[in-house]
């Protein structure tokens, strides 16, 4: 036993040295491969892993950020941002029964066809369902429970003024982001910058830990507007119900601060209401007043004279012979239709809008000057609001005139010019002869002027302008119970493709009140009425009359004229030169 | 055996400050979860602040307030002849001119 023993040990301690040596190098080797694995996971591959492991439970969640108010002068909202959820889904993890998928298909009031398209739409990971749903119809949604369904806040405007204020405040795009109007103009005040947080959540998706902020929100800057809200809606009003008497294409309204160059109201029918997503023709949508051009016609008259007077050629009493309504230029003849008398003064040139008499009154005066006095006016050039699409006008410049242009342009032909450079272009007259800039934001002090006429110049033409508002003039209509009124009608041929239309008129009004000390200008434009009557000083007079009655009431400027019975003419009123 | 008993002291003292780590841990949870629903109670708020903003400018809007005043109240702007102008001492009537 023993002997066999040994000789059993004795065959072991044979065994060939090679094999341990293998066993130990093999073990050796194995663990010289983990060491590496372990330094390979440990210190190369750490970043992605490490990303990994917090991607189970650490999440960066954004922190969406409210877009700014839109507020009046007086604080009054004119464009709010409130929270609204938005519905999503993840195709791959959602389940619904056929019943719910009708009680979707019916809260969200879509069609169950297309609630099924998208919840089958396995090509991508997220799908919108509904977007900026109303609290109440997600709550029911929630309800629902059904899996697989996310929720996420965005943030959507909404305009309690609606179609009064459309034009001028713009909309956002779906994304909360300026698409028209104001809300394009101060897009990058008004947007806030959503920020982003970086934290831990626990299975169920609570926030367990706050990691860091990576950046925070930076909510929009709220905006006060130079608008007041309540003399915007009296323009709206006025200036829509103008539009339906008259069967106008459209009609714009524009008010000003006379003095600091503010824009109180800015209106044009027809409008739409920007709450709803759907939006209307590009033709409606059009901000008239900002954009589009006309030639504006005997509403320019008062530049050319203006510019006459300061350069001392004329006073308001120089006598010009009209020649009985038949100016001759070349081979061009410039008319008054209904000539009253062959001599007029140049205020009366002004009082009855005559053509031949401001024609004359340029002509005399050499092509440069006329062109300063106008481009000094503002005309020509962008009034600088900012208004997205704002048109410049077109003023051709004074070396490439000939005499029939020089006439044309001294009662508004070949001269193009929006309503708001228009009304701009009278705070001359209104402010001693200083232009003012447009601006839409309230201002704490008036804005500087740039000096166009002199002193003396700006109160002659207040004087003139406020015998067009009288019994013997062509804007009777625009006098206003207790109030000066100053201001100059105008009708014009619309130029459609290139040439004059026969029959299609656009009809305007620019005026100031109280005359003694001007607060406001009313500038109203209508495009082609068509239901006979389309002489500015019919058509749009009546409408100044209105807003700016109501709206000095509103301000409580002191009357500058006894209260009283307006005094019309006794017989027709005045026609115009067209 | 002097070294022992620091030793025991010291790990004493480990296991009471884990267990103070894992108690404030737990005490910044809470306190987080409380700041987390404050935070959703303000934006709540912030919500129906805004909501109630709407709704006030909603009915207060011009074009309602003016059919009320005329339809249902029966208001009307005054003529110029019911309308007398008040001044009071500091302004003149001479900044009416006739």
């Amino acid at each position: 036993m023993n002997y066999f023993k040994s000789t059993q040990t004795k065959k072991l301690v044979t065994l060939p040295a090679w094999r341990s040596r293998l066993l130990f190098i093999l073990l050796l080797a194995g663990m010289g491969i983990l060491i590496l694995r372990a330094a390979y996971l440990q210190s190369i591959n750490n970043n992605f892993l490490q990303q990994k492991g917090n991607a189970r439970s650490s999440h960066v969640m954004a922190i969406s950020a409210h877009r700014g108010m839109i507020a009046d002068r007086h604080g009054e909202p004119l464009a709010i941002s409130t929270p609204v959820e938005s519905i999503g889904v993840n195709p791959q993890d959602v389940e619904v029964t056929p019943q719910q998928l009708n009680q979707l298909a019916r809260i969200m009031s879509m069609d169950i066809k297309e609630v099924k398209r998208r919840l089958l739409d396995t090509t991508h990971d997220f799908v919108h369902l509904q977007r900026q749903l109303p609290p109440a119809q997600v709550e029911q949604i929630v309800k629902l429970g059904v899996p697989g369904l996310l929720l996420q806040r965005e943030y959507r405007r909404y305009y309690p003024g609606g179609e009064v204020t459309a034009h001028l405040i713009g909309f956002t795009s779906v994304d909360d982001n300026g698409q028209e109007g104001l809300e394009l103009a101060l897009q990058s005040q008004l947007g806030g910058k959503a920020g982003s947080q970086r934290v831990i959540q626990d299975r169920k998706g609570h926030i367990a830990e706050d990691i860091a902020n990576i950046r925070l929100p930076k909510p929009g800057n709220n905006i006060a507007l130079s608008v007041d809200s309540k003399i915007q809606y009296l323009a709206y009003r006025e200036i829509k119900s103008a539009v339906e008497q008259h069967n106008a294409q459209s009609g714009s309204i524009v008010v000003l601060d006379a003095q600091s160059g503010e824009v109180l109201a800015l209106a044009n029918w027809p409008s739409y209401n920007p709450n709803n997503r759907t939006k209307p023709s590009f033709q409606v949508l059009r901000n008239h007043a900002v954009t589009d051009l006309f030639e504006p016609g005997s509403t320019l008259k008062p530049f050319t004279v203006a510019t006459a007077l300061e350069v001392g050629k004329y006073t308001p009493d120089s006598v010009i012979n009209i020649e009985n309504g038949v100016f001759r230029i070349g081979k061009h003849a410039i008319h008054d239709t209904h000539p009253k008398k062959t001599l007029l003064t140049v205020s009366e040139v002004i009082q009855l809008s005559s053509n031949v008499g401001a024609a004359k009154i340029a002509l005399s005066l050499s092509p440069e000057m006329v062109w300063r006095g106008l481009n000094d006016s503002g005309f020509g050039a962008q009034a600088g609001s900012g208004f997205p699409g704002e048109a410049a006008g077109k003023l051709h410049d004074h070396t490439k005139w000939k005499p029939v242009d020089q006439a044309a342009i001294s009662y508004g032909h070949n001269i193009s010019v929006s309503l708001l450079q228009l009304a701009r272009a009278y705070t001359v007259f209104a402010n001693n002869g200083e232009l003012k800039p447009v601006s839409w934001l309230k201002l704490d002090k008036p804005a500087s002027g740039k000096r166009v006429y002199s002193d003396a110049t700006a109160h002659k033409m207040l004087a003139m302008l406020e015998r067009v508002v009288s019994p013997e003039g062509t804007a009777p209509l625009a006098q206003v119970n207790g109030y000066r009124v100053a201001g100059k009608t105008g009708t014009a041929h619309k130029v459609i493709g290139g040439h004059y239309s026969p029959n299609r008129y656009i009809s305007s009004f620019v005026g100031m009140a109280p005359a003694s000390s001007p607060r406001l200008i009313v500038a109203v434009m209508l495009d082609a009425p068509a239901k006979g009557q389309y002489y500015g000083g019919i058509v749009a007079a009546p409408v100044f009359s209105s807003v700016m009655g109501a709206a000095l009431r509103q301000l409580n400027v002191p009357n500058d004229k006894p209260l009283g019975n307006i005094l019309m003419p006794p017989t027709e009123i005045v026609r115009e030169e067209v | 055996m002097r070294v022992a008993r620091v030793h025991i002291l010291l790990v004493l003292a480990v296991i009471g400050c884990a267990l103070y780590v894992v108690m404030s841990q737990h005490k910044a949870r809470n306190l987080l979860a409380e700041l987390q629903q404050e935070t959703d109670r303000a934006q709540q708020m912030e919500v129906e602040w805004g909501q109630l903003q709407l709704e006030q400018s909603t009915w207060a809007m011009p074009a309602r307030v003016d059919k009320i005043a005329v339809n249902k109240l029966q208001m009307r702007a005054p003529k110029g002849q019911q309308t007398r102008l008040i001044y009071s001492k500091g302004s003149h009537e001479s900044s009416v001119r006739p």
